[in-house]
């Protein structure tokens, strides 16, 4: 192997696929083998009867909307705020310096810490749920997007300027598109984020919802289902991810060139 | 009727972490006339891309002031075009979309825009390249549009620092030709930083030298060549003999500079 050097695409996505196939031999060697006890980890067989049992017969498909739906309007809140102040901390240093102590502060604050507070305030409803995502979300996408706006390259700055381009023109010509395939990276790593506020969200006081599921199936000791559940959280991340990277793909395709 | 008057134009950086202060350039006198082709000469540090970026309302002078058509320049404007040593072109927009940035700017009407960029595009020969980023393009390709972007604005004066200090030998060769050309023709005024000799001989009609750190003017040569300019001139006696006296200049400034 030398270091950074590419390999062909079908090659990639056979290793890829391969690590797959190695995760499920070692745990079906572990389950089918009788290496773990069937309470505690249930072998992939029972795992896909249970799953196809949730969506054939528990309506697990419900779920599984309610949740997407519950992280997409948190994340798309959270977004449609932190993304315009996070440009105008980049953009404008004494908006960055009055907002810049708090926003880190706040960042570290434990989404999940918020819950038992917000149902306090928000009830058990979709509010709370909404709002957990929110906060999980919210700081992060403001913070990423400063840094993003704020890191572009001076010197194209200054040729804006020698343009003709006055203070807000600079905003919107340069900043802005400059900084724009780091904002969409961003919104894709926080929306990833955002998955594991929901079930946490979720796992205490829901009454639907795939964390809901889970926390269903622990009381009654079925792990094929809850394996199956979080395999179903993993699969939408990862569709969710491809339709991210596909998007920036196509709208920046400058940067990628 | 003089263009550009650099009056007394000095720079001092503020010291970092409370040392001493850097006098990067002493004040400095200049006066680019209309259709002066001025190239600015000094070693690395002399302060040259100071004096350039204060002309262009990048930096603001500690002394003096910088008059154009006697009125104090405050800040970048459109009639002060610039081309940079780094490549700046706007990675998210094409050849064709750079060169429209200043008119769009401006608010022209598209029909003129398009005029005005097909002929920038034309001059500077990227026919066929309009719809490429600028990743797809070479250095000299990159520089090439630097230069149509900037006067495509129609600026008064175009000010360079060292634009093709980034390029390869044969590449440099062919822009400066390329530039020279297009000075030959429009006559438009340049003030350009360098610090190859040859670069800035084969395209003045004044060399300025600077001295090392802190820098000040220390020679202005009138380059009496004819033009057209071909390269070759670059061989001739008179090409020979200015660039020796710059030379001499030149070496001992950055002496002062190996042994400071």
């Amino acid at each position: 192997m030398t270091p950074l050097k590419p390999v062909s695409p079908l090659f990639k996505a056979g290793l890829g696929v391969a690590f797959f196939v190695l995760f499920v031999a070692l745990w079906s060697i572990a389950t089918f083998g009788g290496l773990v006890s069937r309470t505690f980890l249930a072998d992939p067989l029972t795992m896909a009867r249970e799953g196809y049992a949730l969506f054939a017969q528990f309506g697990f498909a419900r779920d599984v909307g309610i949740t997407i739906w519950r992280v997409l309007g948190g994340f798309i809140l959270a977004a449609v705020v932190a993304v315009p102040l996070g440009i105008a901390m980049g953009a404008y240093k004494p908006i960055e310096a009055f907002f810049e102590p708090f926003v880190s502060f706040a960042r570290y604050l434990p989404a999940s810490a918020f819950i038992p507070l917000l149902i306090l305030w928000a009830g058990i409803g979709e509010l709370q749920k909404l709002l957990v995502i929110f906060i999980g979300s919210f700081f992060q996408i403001v913070l990423m997007v400063a840094v993003s706006v704020g890191a572009t390259r001076s010197d194209l700055v200054e040729a804006a300027y020698t343009l003709g381009s006055s203070s807000t023109s600079v905003v919107r010509r340069v900043l802005l598109p400059s900084a724009a395939p780091a904002i969409a990276e961003s919104l894709r790593l926080v929306l990833g984020w955002a998955w594991t506020y929901v079930i946490v969200a979720e796992l205490i006081g829901a009454s639907s919802g795939i964390g809901h599921m889970i926390t269903d199936s622990q009381a009654l000791l079925n792990t094929g289902q809850i394996i199956f559940g979080i395999i179903v959280i993993g699969v939408i991340g990862l569709i969710s991810d491809f339709a991210f990277k596909w998007t920036n793909h196509r709208l920046f395709p400058w940067a990628a060139v | 009727m003089s263009e550009v008057a650099i009056e007394g134009v000095g720079r001092t950086f503020a010291g970092v972490r409370g040392g001493e202060p850097t006098v990067a350039l002493l004040p400095t006198s200049l006066v680019v006339g209309d259709n002066d082709f001025i190239t600015v000469l000094g070693p690395s540090g002399c302060g040259k891309s100071t004096l350039l970026r204060i002309v262009a309302g990048l930096d603001t002078p500690t002394t003096g002031r910088v008059l154009m058509d006697g009125v104090p320049v405050a800040g970048p404007g459109v009639e002060r075009g610039m081309v940079f040593q780094s490549y700046t072109l706007f990675p998210w927009l094409t050849v064709d979309e750079n060169i429209r940035f200043g008119l769009r700017e401006k608010g022209l009407p598209q029909p003129q825009q398009d005029e005005i960029a097909a002929h920038y595009i034309a001059k500077v020969g990227l026919r066929g390249f309009e719809r490429h980023y600028p990743k797809m393009l070479s250095g000299g390709m990159q520089q090439r549009t630097a230069i149509a972007r900037a006067l495509a604005n129609d600026p008064r004066i175009l000010l360079m620092d060292e634009p093709f200090g980034a390029l390869d030998n044969q590449t440099r060769g062919l822009m400066q030709e390329l530039l020279l050309a297009i000075w030959e023709t429009d006559r438009k005024t340049v003030l350009f930083v360098t610090h190859d000799i040859d670069e800035a001989i084969f395209m003045a009609n004044r060399v300025v030298v600077m001295t090392a750190r802190p820098g000040r003017i220390k020679t202005d040569a009138t380059v009496g060549l004819p033009h057209p300019r071909h390269y070759t001139i670059k061989t001739s006696p008179e090409f020979s003999a200015l660039k020796a006296r710059l030379t001499e200049d030149i070496r001992t400034e950055a002496l002062k500079v190996a042994t400071a």
